[in-house]
């Protein structure tokens, strides 16, 4: 189809066992939510991948802008403190 | 041997044969990427049937024909699909058309067979219902999008309902064998699917905005091997490469 571009995007995010969560897999075209949802199935869990799908438009995915990297994520940098490595974990506590 | 039981697997295997081959030529000429997988997928799933029931059809004839020979093997008159399922696929509305006028079909057919007195064709039809569910809403999805849908895809729709329309009547033929099947409780009569079909089909319609098929002209000859033309252009390239190179596996 020639016309893609005007097909909406979607972002495509499969839970591919109970008790795990939903990950973002890819993105494709459809016209609407539930042609959408069954591109996902054909296209993104052909080989088992999956026991639930979500699908969002792109559109609606409200993201950082990469140029505001500097004052969004480098003042955690110096911040180390915030990591957990500084307790002192009893033997029998185990593997956390 | 189980004369009518082989026969009656073998149209059912045939249908699932040439439609899965039919809408396998649509791979990688879809028109946009993600139906080039979802149809490929409907087409494969019609082919894993098709082998299921080639492979139990070789073993009640119990002559030696593998579902590959069965599938490769034949010539054109021993094949006893349904007309509708080797028709040319026509644009993607006429494809979606069929595909989903079979789906449904097929859907009911095998909801009934899973409760049948034969215990492979019930495992058989349990595995392919849940397959078929999903043709069903697929095809359905699209012809509703495109019946009421822009001035040139309700043409398009339009166009596919005229063409398939004489077709629609076989499925629900019922003769010696179908009869036999039904009254060993083996599959379900064709003939009482019929309702349940229209209504399915018509509650798709109403929201494609389509008119209800009209069942009453309905071309014959599938069941008995007397074929379309197009029937013969399909085996040569179906069967090629078995032609060509007997056995050949790789």
């Amino acid at each position: 189809m020639n016309d893609t571009q005007e097909i909406p995007l979607w972002e495509v995010f499969i839970r591919p066992r109970n008790g795990l969560s939903h990950r973002h897999c890819g993105s494709l075209h459809a016209a609407d939510s539930e042609m959408a949802l069954q591109a996902a199935r054909d296209v993104y869990t052909r080989r088992g991948e999956g026991l639930s799908v979500w699908v969002i438009p792109s559109a609606q995915i409200v993201a950082s802008d990469p140029q505001d990297r500097d004052q969004m994520f480098d003042p955690s940098d110096d911040k180390i403190y915030r990591h957990p490595s500084f307790y002192d974990i009893p033997d029998d506590v185990g593997h956390m | 041997m189980h004369a009518p039981l082989f026969a009656a697997l073998i149209r059912l295997a045939d249908d699932h044969l040439i439609l899965g081959h039919r809408l396998s030529e649509w791979c990688g000429h879809a028109p946009m990427l993600e139906e080039d997988l979802a149809m490929p997928n409907i087409a494969l799933d019609l082919i894993g049937q098709a082998r299921a029931l080639y492979s139990y059809a070789g073993d009640i004839e119990a002559a030696g024909r593998d579902e590959d020979l069965l599938a490769f093997g034949r010539l054109e008159r021993d094949y006893q699909n349904l007309l509708i399922c080797e028709l040319p696929n026509g644009d993607f509305a006429q494809t979606m058309l069929r595909q989903f006028y079979f789906a449904s079909f097929m859907l009911l057919f095998w909801a009934e067979a899973e409760g049948s007195s034969n215990a492979t064709v019930a495992a058989v039809a349990a595995k392919a219902v849940k397959e078929a569910k999903y043709h069903r809403r697929h095809c359905g999805e699209w012809v509703i999008r495109l019946g009421d849908g822009t001035e040139e895809s309700t043409l398009r729709m339009q166009e596919a309902c005229f063409v398939l329309e004489p077709y629609l009547g076989e499925f629900f033929a019922v003769d010696d064998v179908a009869i036999e099947m039904s009254k060993a409780s083996i599959l379900p009569n064709p003939q009482s699917l019929r309702g349940a079909w229209l209504a399915d089909v018509c509650e798709v319609f109403v929201s494609a905005k389509l008119q209800a098929p009209d069942l009453t002209h309905a071309h014959k000859g599938g069941r008995q091997g007397r074929h379309t033309e197009a029937m013969g252009h399909l085996l040569a390239q179906l069967q090629y490469m078995q032609r060509s190179f007997p056995n050949m596996t790789w």
